[in-house]
């Protein structure tokens, strides 16, 4: 079969369940048939010749839309190619499409999205999980086997938890950051959803590694993550921090999570206790670090060079305030004026100061931790999918969906989600696997090894492919 | 300054360090092309684009630094100055805060008051702490003016965004304008003089703002200062800090007081007036910039820049005293300039007389200089050349005077002094059997001379070397025809 056909069926499918779950903003048709057209004439052996991969709209993207779900960037086209997305061009990797997620990544539930809520396939009533809702449920609906996310605080491994998907975020400077909008600079990952966890190691064997353009990427040797998926993982310690399985987790999850454990233990994996003393301050810390970058990262959207302008100004002052009044959405503007405060004059000290003193607090745990233990198992996400609105009103209850996930970005550490059983509404559930710095391989083995050992037989109601 | 009353005066210098392209990107720094040109997705601030450090940054940063008496930190730290304005295109400039690039800097200065007429009085060293050097990203300029519909648009040219600055902060040591003044013109030199910038006050690339304030002698604690900027001129800061010391003093004894604010000099009125209150004043909000990691520079890398630097003017001046026996002021002179002290050293090594070298130098040659707008290393008289007119003149060949008419047609003309002196015929005679033969004419001619000088009248020397000269046309040699008079009579 030919690429072109191949990714004919992909741009068909896509439209085809976009009305109803509205995973992407813009589908590519012309420019992924020509480029298809391009590959079936290409002799050379490319690492993802033909593969369909859904980008979400944070990731620049040359001359196709990059709107982070605002307002303020609608139909803003990038200028130049992430490095993420030229690294998956010259592979021979096909964007189709850009993925729907909640404003500039600042939520959990898509809903803060300026173009409409994406809805969960599993139940279209429900929230797919956010920020990176879209590129999640591209993959779960079958359109792609693996798309791009991004997360500053769990933003990819939530919503493959509640999509029943393979979501992974690596070690902080393992993917390069140029071409991904900024939300929280120093907490900010590209990160993979996939099918599988095949699926994610091939696509991160291809844009893993040093990037000119991000000082902040790391020259750290990127091995060939597909063969290192050796299936073995008798011996490996998981390490249990008991005391995070309390107040707040569902009792579906903390089953299924409990009965992965067990799983791994017959799989030959030895399951050690670990403490991570800091973790509940975890939210906190993330709120306050993520906040602040993100009120000086969203400074440039003023409406003077690019995007939206609010019409009717009369000053270069009111030009701002109806600008970015207009353009951003309350979320948004709520972790504005959060990071503005904690930034301000006399407020430093307390809080953004402090923050950072307890997230290398929090740094410490796991490096202590992984002394006893090759990877620390936890729920991803302490609820199945909740309903449309249901939190939209509380956005405490929303943070609190990334109770678990937060951690891995403020310690810099990599992280997936692995489906692990379905509730009893028949919900899917995930187990999270965080690692110590560098270590992707061990994650995406023992990822590996589960879903084979221990596949999510069930497929969502909303599904093609 | 009306008596009983002193002025302090903290100085911020920037200055544009002298790379090809920005501090955070490739794009070029030069001048001149069209707006928005010289830009990409990172000086324009597009979304997702990242700053990546110019190592050349770091280089002539170090220079700077080190040429002000400044130590380079081993570590330190870029953080965001968050403010909006539209030549920001990231709403941020990416500067420097609590852990800067250099600090802790001592730095000796001569200055001098003046008189009325400017001129100064004696030059005394006056030590000058620097707090800190640290680096940091020009903003864009905003265009008002020579545009299509400026009563309704402003425009942004973005070419200068990201181009990188050198902050120079003092301490508050200054006690009078022309302190500041002298300050000022030193590390303008000091920055030239390494290479690290152009320090061009008019084209921009070197500002300065003033913070000046007044007490009355006695007073410990320090009274509101104002922060003076649009200097665009040493002499137009000199002259605003002079202006805003009478305003204030004005002001606090008539008890209307100093308001904290930031005034502009308008240089049209001779005056300073309000830019902004302390009302006004932003909060930046500061913080490390997380797109960049701590700079971190190794003792590897400032002792190859310390290998690498030029001797700086104040050693090079006390060098040239001892060395060459000049005086303190010829010495200054010559090391204003990096050229012109590097012309000098040739020619005093070259031609063997550094003093008359140096009159020569500071005399005829920076006029000449001056005359045609050339700089030393543009001098179509070579040092070397010079050199050989200075050696001439030592053998006797030609008299000072004559020295003087051949260095101007050497500069005009580029010829070599033998060349010059030959069309000129001022080739002095020095062959004795030449000069004998005059002198014997002359005592034959003038008997009634001879017999008078030999009777005791020794005056009449001069008479008989005046003869013999001008039967010489001037060119026979003054010692020969002395010694050969001498004997003859």
């Amino acid at each position: 079969m030919s690429i072109k056909s191949t990714i004919e069926k992909v741009i068909e499918n896509a439209e085809k369940l976009n009305p109803t779950l509205n995973s992407f903003l813009s589908i590519e048709r012309e420019y992924a048939l020509n480029r298809a057209e391009e590959l079936d004439q290409n002799q050379d052996d490319l690492a993802l010749k033909g593969f369909a991969i859904a980008i979400k709209d944070n990731i620049c993207t040359e001359g196709m839309q990059t709107t982070c779900g605002s307002k303020i960037l609608h139909n803003y086209k990038a200028h130049y190619d992430s490095t993420a997305a030229s690294r998956l061009k010259e592979a021979g990797a096909i964007i189709i499409g850009k993925a729907n997620m909640d404003e500039f990544a600042m939520g959990s539930s898509n809903e803060s999205s300026a173009f409409g809520i994406c809805r969960n396939p599993w139940d279209t009533e429900r929230v797919p999980g956010g920020s990176s809702g879209g590129s999640a449920v591209a993959v779960a609906s079958g359109v792609v086997r693996a798309s791009l996310g991004s997360e500053t605080g769990g933003s990819v491994r939530q919503p493959a938890s509640l999509c029943g998907i393979v979501g992974f975020k690596p070690t902080y400077g393992r993917i390069s950051r140029f071409g991904l909008v900024a939300f929280a600079s120093s907490l900010d990952n590209i990160g993979i959803f996939g099918q599988t966890s095949e699926d994610v190691a091939k696509v991160l064997s291809v844009i893993a590694g040093r990037d000119k353009n991000d000082t902040t990427s790391a020259d750290v040797a990127v091995p060939n993550y597909i063969s290192e998926l050796s299936n073995e993982i008798s011996g490996k310690k998981i390490g249990v921090p008991r005391a995070l399985f309390g107040e707040g987790l569902d009792a579906d999850v903390k089953n299924a999570v409990e009965q992965s454990i067990e799983n791994y233990r017959k799989l030959g994996a030895e399951i050690v206790d670990v403490e991570l003393p800091h973790a509940q301050y975890g939210i906190a810390v993330y709120y306050i670090i993520a906040t602040a970058e993100a009120s000086s990262n969203l400074a440039r959207f003023d409406g003077v060079r690019y995007g939206f302008r609010a019409e009717g100004s009369h000053s270069l002052r009111e030009n701002y305030y109806k600008t970015r009044e207009e353009g951003f959405g309350a979320e948004v503007k709520r972790r504005i004026m959060l990071g503005t405060y904690v930034l301000s004059s006399g407020y430093y000290d307390a809080y953004y100061s402090k923050a950072q003193k307890v997230r290398n607090l929090i740094r410490q745990d796991y490096i202590n931790a992984f002394e006893k233990c090759d990877v620390i198992l936890t729920p991803t996400s302490p609820t199945t999918a909740f309903k449309i609105g249901e939190k939209s009103d509380d956005p405490i209850s929303m943070y609190l969906s990334d109770i678990y996930t937060v951690s891995a970005n403020l310690a810099a550490i990599p992280g997936i989600s692995v489906p692990c059983g379905l509730s009893n509404e028949g919900l899917p559930i995930g187990l999270q696997l965080v690692g110590k710095h560098w270590a992707e391989s061990t994650l995406l083995n023992m990822a590996n090894v589960y879903e084979k050992e221990f596949p999510l037989n069930a497929k969502p109601p909303i599904f093609v492919g | 300054m009306k008596e009983g009353w002193e002025v302090i005066i903290g100085m911020e210098i920037h200055a544009q360090l002298a790379t090809e392209t920005k501090i955070f990107c490739g794009c070029a720094t030069s001048f001149g092309h069209d707006p928005n040109t010289n830009t990409c997705p990172v000086c324009l601030g597009l979304p997702g684009a990242l700053p990546v450090l110019n190592e050349k940054v770091v280089e002539l940063g170090a220079k700077a630094a080190l040429a002000l008496g400044l130590e380079v930190q081993e570590t330190s730290i870029f953080s965001r100055k968050n403010y909006f304005y539209p030549d920001l295109p990231k709403g941020y400039q990416i500067s420097q805060y609590d852990k800067p690039f250099s600090a802790n800097g001592i730095l000796t200065i001569m200055t001098a008051e003046r008189d009325e007429h400017g001129r100064a009085k004696e030059f005394k060293p006056m030590q000058i702490r620097i707090e800190r050097m640290h680096l940091e990203e020009d903003a864009g300029k905003n265009v008002h003016e020579g545009l299509p519909d400026v009563d309704k648009f402003s425009y942004i040219d973005l070419n200068r965004a990201g181009t990188p600055l050198g902050e120079i902060v003092t301490k508050a040591d200054f006690r009078s304008s022309w302190q500041a003044y002298d300050y000022v013109n030193h590390v303008r030199r000091a920055l030239q003089w390494v290479g690290a910038s152009d320090a061009d006050m008019e084209k921009g690339n070197l500002r300065c703002e003033a913070n000046v304030s007044v007490r009355k002698i006695g007073e410990t604690g320090f009274r509101n200062k104002v922060e003076l900027k649009n200097l665009n001129s040493v002499r137009f800061m000199q002259k605003a800090i002079e202006y805003e010391i009478e305003r204030q003093i004005e002001a606090h004894e008539s008890g209307e007081g100093v308001n904290q604010e930031t005034r502009l000099w308008d240089e049209k009125n001779n005056k300073t007036r309000v830019m902004r209150s302390k009302e006004d004043a932003h909060d930046y909000r500061y913080f490390p910039e997380p797109d960049l990691q701590p700079l971190v520079v190794s003792s590897e890398f400032i002792a190859k820049i310390k290998s690498e630097m030029p001797e700086l003017p104040d050693a090079m001046r006390d060098r040239f005293m001892q060395e060459y026996g000049l005086s303190f002021a010829d010495a200054s002179q010559l090391v204003l300039e990096k050229d012109l002290a590097a012309f000098y050293e040739t020619t005093a090594k070259a031609s063997g007389n550094p003093r008359v070298s140096a009159n020569f130098i500071l005399s005829e040659l920076i006029r000449e200089l001056n005359n045609a707008g050339k700089t030393a290393t543009e001098s179509p008289l070579s040092a070397e050349n010079l050199a050989e007119l200075i050696k001439t003149l030592d053998a006797g060949k030609i008299n000072n005077n004559q020295a003087k008419e051949v260095l101007v047609e050497m500069f005009n003309s580029g010829k070599t002094a033998d060349a010059v002196i030959k069309e000129k015929g001022f080739e002095q005679i020095s062959d004795t059997s030449a000069i004998e033969k005059i002198v014997d004419e002359i005592i034959a001619n003038n008997e009634n001379q001879v017999t008078a000088y030999r009777g005791g009248n020794e005056k009449l020397f001069g008479f008989f070397v005046g003869q013999v000269m001008k039967a010489s046309q001037g060119k026979a040699n003054p010692k020969v025809v002395n010694e050969i008079l001498k004997s003859k009579l």
